[in-house]
């Protein structure tokens, strides 16, 4: 029995149409993203290239096992710990300020933003110039008879980074705060003014209400650039920085370099599992507070 | 009242001075040292770039940071440009990867994004919830079935091992659908009355609507991919074939001049793209702000 395209079930074409339209986005994402993947999980569990018997979980206690991978993971989570917070609260800090009626708002948010756009590597070279053993900022501490600090080579290397990352990241975090802050009605914050409520008030009651979805939001997505600020330091200290700034993605780069597949493939299957509880935790918490304040 | 709010005033605005300063600061510093001459810069910061100093010129005991130079000179900009082609190169690589992803990223984005808005249901939901998690995920994690495919496919150690992934990510797909999601559903339904194929639909009816959309995505995957480093680091073995991004962070042992002058060319495309576009790239990072289609 043959039928036409035009006797075909609207619902039917209309899904047709569209995939095809999807088409090759979806041939991409399977060959480039998803089938590989599918197969990296294949060999996180198998022993080895050529003799392919099941390892059980030995890859993963491997590398959860190793040194290196447990310094880097700590490493990532102080550096979260210590980034994340402060991108959220600095960011919505400036949103609130922007929003205020002060001179000059348009250009501070070109101002905020521009880090955004500059290149890292580009900024590189000032960043060693100011926070070098010999450079500007020890030059500046000294004026107040600070000793002399080797920023990149002693444990205070993570604040160097998380200056950097604070210094690139706020201006998105702060558009989307900008954002949500002009979604929040106008009559509520009118009427809140005429019954005479403080600004603290209208803030903590109000605004940050309305907010706490966007807050969530920007709090998921500050933590999954943290786990990209091996960019930034393999810039500033290259392929073997000090241990204080060794990154999970200078872990895998040694993977890399023995193409030890199997571990390799460990490695990005658990930090998948933790990005994935991230991002389950995100939608189930924006739907609990988002919810009451939509509707 | 009147009084205390005017002070809050004055408060956010000082505050709003100083971060901006803080913000410009690294970004202005660069740029006017770009223009210092060779030896001026050895002077100043000598004592950071070790190698810089070979032997012969003075280099000042206390590193001396400094806005304006005593002597504005081209001279490393002319080096970089003209007798450097290794500067050249690497530019002519960062282009070569940047715009061939932002071009194929537009067009496979439109497309699915259309798909995206003309089909609406469960499926539709879980699959774009599929894109939201890949596009999350970080490097480490996507790289390894990059690296895995690229030697399979035979293009490891070429520019396809970065292009071809390239085009395909998730991130404007899942931007543009959100922005096409906002055309009235009427528009497109009394446009199918008026005999409307799905090809006309898409480009005479939803693309049209969407141009400052592709624009922002464009800024927003250009300055991604203008930044690159993971890819280049574990797919790319040939330092023929490495991105200026790469190369910025290895020169800092040669003349530091023209290393300033090489980071300055490095983010003019950037700034030039961001003070013209800046308005769409603001509206592209509003419309990012929720996981949801």
């Amino acid at each position: 029995m043959r039928r036409t395209w035009k006797q075909l079930n609207l619902k039917l074409r209309d899904f047709l149409a569209s995939l095809c339209f999807s088409g090759p986005s979806f041939v991409g994402m399977l060959l480039f993203y998803i089938i590989p993947f599918g197969i990296v999980v294949y060999y996180s569990f198998v022993t080895g290239a050529v003799d392919r018997s099941f390892a059980g979980l030995k890859n993963y206690r491997d590398v959860l096992g190793n040194g290196a991978f447990q310094i880097a993971a700590r490493n990532t989570a102080v550096f979260s710990a210590l980034a994340v917070p402060l991108a959220v609260v600095l960011a919505l800090a400036l949103a609130v300020m922007l929003e205020s009626r002060i001179p000059l708002k348009s250009q501070f948010r070109t101002f905020f933003l521009s880090p955004m756009m500059v290149p890292i590597a580009s900024i590189i070279l000032i960043w060693q110039v100011l926070f070098h053993a010999n450079g500007a900022v020890n030059e500046f501490l000294r004026v107040f008879g600070v000793d002399k600090i080797d920023w990149l080579k002693s444990d205070y290397c993570m604040i160097v980074v998380v200056l950097l990352f604070l210094w690139k990241n706020l201006g998105y975090n702060m558009i989307l705060f900008m954002a949500a802050l002009s979604n929040i009605p106008r009559v509520l914050l009118e009427a809140a003014e005429v019954e005479g409520a403080s600004e603290a008030y209208q803030f903590f009651h109000i605004k940050l209400r309305y907010l706490s979805p966007t807050v969530l939001f920007v709090t998921i997505l500050s933590i999954i650039n943290s786990f990209k600020v091996f960019r930034e330091i393999y810039l500033l200290t290259g392929s073997y920085p000090y241990q204080g700034l060794y990154m999970i993605q200078h872990f895998m780069n040694n993977m890399f370099n023995d193409t030890d597949v199997q571990r390799l493939s460990a490695a990005a299957v658990v930090l998948a599992v933790v990005i994935v509880v991230l991002i389950a935790v995100l939608f189930i918490v924006e739907n609990a507070f988002g919810k009451d304040v939509e509707g | 009242m009147r009084r205390k709010r005017y002070f809050s005033r004055t408060v956010c605005f000082l505050l709003c001075a100083l971060f901006a300063v803080l913000f410009l600061m690294p970004t202005v510093l660069t740029i006017t040292n770009a223009f210092m001459t060779q030896s001026e810069i050895t002077a100043n910061y000598g004592q950071v770039f070790q190698n810089a100093n070979d032997g012969k010129s003075y280099i000042s005991k206390r590193i001396n940071l400094k806005f304006i130079p005593d002597k504005v000179s081209f001279t490393q900009f002319f080096t970089v440009l003209l007798k450097s082609p290794d500067y050249l190169l690497k530019f002519w690589n960062s282009v070569l990867f940047t715009v061939p992803i932002v071009l194929a990223e537009l067009v496979v984005a439109s497309l699915a994004a259309y798909g995206f808005t003309r089909w609406r249901g469960r499926i539709r939901d879980s699959l774009f919830f599929f894109y939201v998690i890949l596009m999350l995920m970080p490097y480490q994690v996507t790289l390894v079935p990059n690296y895995l495919v690229s030697k399979w496919l035979g293009v490891y150690n070429t520019r396809w091992a970065i292009l071809l992934p390239g085009a395909f990510a998730p991130f404007s797909v899942f931007l543009l659908t959100k922005f096409m999601r906002r055309i009235p559903v009427a528009v497109i339904e009394s446009a199918k009355l008026d005999g409307a194929n799905e090809w006309h639909i898409f480009w005479n009816i939803c693309l049209p609507q969407c141009r400052s959309a592709l624009y922002s995505i464009a800024i927003l995957v250009f300055i991604d991919n203008w930044n690159m480093v993971e890819q280049p680091l574990i797919l790319l073995e040939d330092a023929s074939l490495q991105p200026l991004s790469m190369f910025l962070s290895t020169i800092n042992q040669g003349e530091i001049g023209i290393a300033f002058a090489a980071a300055v060319i490095y983010m003019i495309p950037a700034l030039l793209l961001f003070l013209h576009g800046e308005s769409y790239l603001v509206e592209g990072i509003a419309h990012s702000g929720s996981v949801k289609g």
